[in-house]
């Protein structure tokens, strides 16, 4: 499923808003959950799951091409942890 | 927003300032956002959000494990998980950021 099915399939869910207004609601909701993650924030979202930030440590790299070591610094990463309902869920759609 | 994690009401409440939905709309249209990702990943059905990330379906088979109370083995069974692979703009994004490693 794309992005723009997903705002198809919740269109076709609801009959009260347009198309455009439930793109910009979902092109919203992305943004906001992108803004919150940047900014060092975390997201919990009950039956579905949370997003954090995971630190990796700053080691030393290779540049493949000429063999030279290179420090790469620290960063974050972003990770998702599926909630309960989720993982039951999709976990069930395996035995059918 | 806060200290706390980001939650559904604060997403409703975003869409009820930014868009001007009331606050029935916004909160049915975060449960519905959600819903149909979940419902999409229930149905063994890939999520691709670009800019943001992919929602991916793996199975696993059968595993022997450990109860790790009583040393006594038990196989853990075959099952479907998600995983998520941020997008290359969440990444950049999130690799910029440079507080504290805690979390």
């Amino acid at each position: 499923m794309t992005k723009s099915e997903l705002i198809e399939y919740i269109a076709e869910k609801q009959d009260h808003l347009p198309v455009k207004d439930i793109e910009l609601a979902v092109k919203l909701i992305l943004e906001h959950m992108s803004d919150v993650l940047a900014t060092g924030g975390r997201i919990e979202i009950r039956g579905f799951g949370s997003f954090s930030l995971h630190y990796r440590a700053p080691r030393m790299g290779r540049n493949p091409k000429t063999g030279a070591t290179v420090e790469l610094p620290g960063k974050h990463v972003p990770h998702f942890k599926p909630g309960k309902e989720m993982r039951d869920r999709v976990n069930e759609s395996l035995k059918s | 927003m806060s200290d706390g994690a980001l939650t559904k009401a604060d997403l409703a409440e975003k869409l009820y300032h930014e868009l001007g939905l009331n606050k029935r709309e916004a909160k049915e249209l975060v449960e519905l956002f959600f819903e149909e990702i979940r419902h999409a990943l229930e149905s063994n059905e890939p999520v691709k959000l670009s800019g943001f990330g992919n929602f991916d379906l793996r199975d696993k088979s059968q595993r022997p494990g450990r109860n790790p109370k009583t040393g006594e083995e038990i196989p853990i069974s075959a099952r479907r998980v998600v995983t998520f692979r941020p997008g290359q703009k969440l990444k950049a994004r999130v690799e910029a950021y440079a507080g504290t490693e805690s979390q």
